[in-house]
């Protein structure tokens, strides 16, 4: 019987294996990103034709680079299976029965109502926040702010502006990611504010981005006219569950003379995802850029805001936060370039890691030689809460002034034994007088967020402390 | 013996493996002020950090009770709740933690319920007046950049606050000037006042006694009680210094 089987086996075995041989190769043409797949993408987003061809372009750049080898592994984004993230999900629409406990958990924990969670969840339709969205949008828009989605943007009044700054400060040549992004790229927010309208509301692109599948590949141009004021708010302090676990969004600042924007992000995707996200703001004559950034989430991210300071007077803050708790590595940081005289900027961050938790801060000063008179303060802290965590401190300076006034301070630290016995002995629990002294260290980090994301931030510290999600 | 308040028995403490105090024994009734001397290196402040519970402290031998309870078992969250405190020397900064929330926390703590904004408020006033404290330093950072004086009435103004029905002072009157001593005296005079609450004072000098009513003095050497007596013996040991005890 063994015998005939063999012999059976045998005889059909080539053609069989020739014919996978086939299909296989089928399907990974099939899997790989195509130029059709970018066109398929742009017919449904009815893209202008400079943007379809700019999406081609960019799919030639992705495939012609390679993916970073100098930062924490991505391997296990499987560049293969790119089209599984890229294509709108229609078959990969998640339920909430999938959505992983942890993060149901925090939404729990943090009080999210139940309509809100699925939509975070990716899950489930958009709720009431739409209606939120257009009555923000109106009041803005009396003062003559345009604040939409970047689908419209492409194609309405603004089509000009946006097509004279669409991925011109950070192009796809920038690295493999940003090529991905510029073929394609799918939703997210623009704002213009004309000369001298000071917004008196923060803009949220919260509201948007709960949209399924919305928030992967999003797109935020915010151009800051001359002598305007903006603050932004992106994202949202309860975790992101996504399907698909790349994150490649692009954010792209442009702030007038003597304008100021604020940008404050809380990034919190859920434990499974990359998160390789570029923002960049180009900062003119006397204007300012502040950056406010908090990362707790993702398995990885890369995340470094970066600031050209190109006019005179230009000032750039970046103040940040990162909390990576086991297995996550999460490398973030910020790049400034003084590219004018007497041009200014502050970094202050603090980073926590946690149950083997590597994080790691990086940062990029390069002051020209067009840039006398220039002032740079870096401050960077760590707080390691265990012998398993990881805490790395990798500074960068290039200065080519003679008169630049730089200074640098790092310092990596533990939770003192004596200070939780202190606070102990005053009655709060060991487990309460951890979470005081981290979120006492992320104090003047948290003081920078809105007021809501600064409570929900404290209370992330907490569940984190307490150990109970993952 | 329910009417001890602590009750020390044949307690040897070690730190890292180093025998620090050899049989200790020590009774405080309720009320009732302490004051524990002896060289630098005797070991009073190890008798102050393992009566708190701090886990650096291992006990080898003997037992605590208070209120007539065992206390080894307990962390020193627990403690405090019993109504112990301890006066740090060195108190720790906590950067990010207000001193105003900071003691509002601990008593709400202590006390198991929340407290009024308003009542704590003027509560908390009225003792910074008593320590001559400003009112703004409720808005500081816990100790950060709190000069020696000032952090040793932050303790002080702590345990006004908290209540404790025993506080044990670790050398809070070390490294101040004259005045200072005075105001610390002052908001201890305060704690002292109603004759709920005991104090066990850890001292190496007599500064901080002059003006307090002391029931009980101890003599500390080498990590054993070399000497017991009545409020009299301060004034020995500030005349004599501890010559005698250390020939004992």
């Amino acid at each position: 019987m063994s015998e005939r089987e063999k012999t059976y086996v045998e005889d059909v075995n080539r053609s069989i294996y020739d014919i996978r041989n086939e299909e296989k190769d089928v399907y990974r043409i099939q899997k790989g990103l195509t130029p059709a797949i970018v066109e398929e993408i742009s017919a449904k987003k009815k893209d202008p034709a400079w943007m379809a061809n700019f999406r081609l372009q960019s799919l030639q750049i992705y495939n012609e680079m390679e993916v970073p080898d100098w930062g924490p592994s991505i391997e296990g984004l499987n560049m293969e299976d790119i089209v599984t993230y890229v294509k709108p999900n229609t078959h990969m629409s998640a339920k909430w029965s999938e959505v992983p406990e942890d993060i149901k958990d925090t939404f729990e924990k943090l009080g999210i109502p139940q309509a809100e969670r699925k939509s975070l969840a990716g899950v489930g339709a958009q709720y009431d926040s739409e209606l939120v969205y257009h009555n923000v949008r109106e009041e803005v828009a009396a003062q003559g702010v345009v604040y939409t989605d970047m689908e419209s943007a492409l194609n309405g009044e603004y089509a000009d502006m946006v097509r004279k700054h669409f991925m011109k400060l950070v192009t796809p040549r920038d690295h493999k990611f940003a090529a991905l992004h510029g073929a394609v790229w799918s939703g997210g927010s623009f704002v213009y504010v004309p000369p001298g309208v000071s917004v008196t509301i923060p803009l949220q692109s919260y509201f948007r981005l709960n949209a399924p599948g919305a928030g992967q590949f999003e797109h935020t141009l915010i151009i800051v006219d001359e002598g305007a004021y903006l603050h932004f708010i992106e994202g949202c302090s309860a975790p992101k569950y996504n399907v698909a676990n790349l994150h490649a969004g692009c954010v792209e600042l442009f702030v007038g003379k003597n304008a100021k924007l604020r940008y404050s992000t809380i990034e919190n995707w859920s434990k499974n995802m990359y998160n390789l996200n570029t923002k960049r703001a180009l900062v003119e004559e006397g204007g300012t850029i502040e950056w406010v950034s908090g990362s707790f989430g993702s398995h990885v991210s890369y995340l470094y805001p970066m600031s050209v300071l190109n006019g005179k007077g230009a000032r750039a803050e970046f103040t940040g936060i990162t909390f990576a708790g086991a297995g996550q590595n999460l490398d973030t940081g910020t790049k400034v370039v003084h590219n004018a005289p007497e041009t200014t900027s502050y970094i202050n961050t603090k980073s926590i890691s946690k149950d083997g938790g590597i994080s790691t801060f990086r940062s990029s000063v390069v002051v020209k030689n067009s840039a006398a008179k220039s002032k740079s303060a870096v401050s960077c802290q760590s707080l390691m809460l265990d012998d398993k965590s990881r805490s790395d401190t990798i500074p960068a300076m290039d200065i080519r002034t003679q008169d630049a006034d730089i200074g640098h301070e790092a310092k990596i630290g533990r939770i003192s034994d004596e200070a939780v016995f202190y606070l102990m002995s005053r009655g709060i629990s060991e487990e309460d007088a951890r979470a005081m002294i981290v979120s006492g260290f992320a104090d003047n980090v948290s003081k920078e967020l809105p007021l809501e994301y600064a409570v929900e931030m404290n209370n992330l510290i907490r569940l984190e402390m307490k150990g109970s999600i993952g | 013996m329910s009417e001890q308040l602590l009750q020390v028995r044949n307690l040897s403490v070690s730190v890292e493996d180093k025998p620090i105090l050899h049989g200790i024994d020590l009774e405080v009734r309720p009320g009732e002020t302490h004051v524990l001397m002896g060289p630098n290196g005797a070991g009073k402040s190890t008798l102050g950090y393992t009566i708190m519970g701090s886990p650096r402290y291992e006990v080898t031998g003997g037992e605590i009770l208070f209120k007539g309870k065992q206390l080894l078992e307990e962390t020193a969250d627990q403690r405090a709740k019993d109504g112990i405190f301890l006066s740090f020397q060195n108190p720790l900064e906590v950067p990010g933690v207000s001193l105003r929330n900071f003691i509002r926390n601990a008593v709400e703590q202590r006390s198991g319920s929340r407290i009024k904004l308003w009542t704590f408020k003027k509560e908390l006033e009225q003792a910074m007046e008593v320590l001559q404290m400003d009112p703004s330093y409720g808005d500081r950072d816990l100790n950060v950049g709190f000069s020696g004086g000032e952090k040793k009435k932050a303790e002080i103004l702590q345990l006004l606050m908290l209540k404790p029905s025993l506080a044990i002072l670790d050398e809070t009157d070390s490294g101040l000037d004259v005045d200072a001593v005075r105001t610390v005296s002052k908001g201890v005079e305060e704690y002292q006042k109603d004759k709920k609450g005991a104090l066990l004072i850890i001292t190496h000098s007599t500064r901080i006694l002059e003006s307090l009513h002391v029931d009980k003095t101890h003599v500390l050497v080498n990590g054993k009680i070399v000497a017991s007596g009545d409020a009299s013996l301060v004034d020995e040991i500030n005349e004599h210094g501890f010559e005698r005890f250390l020939e004992a």
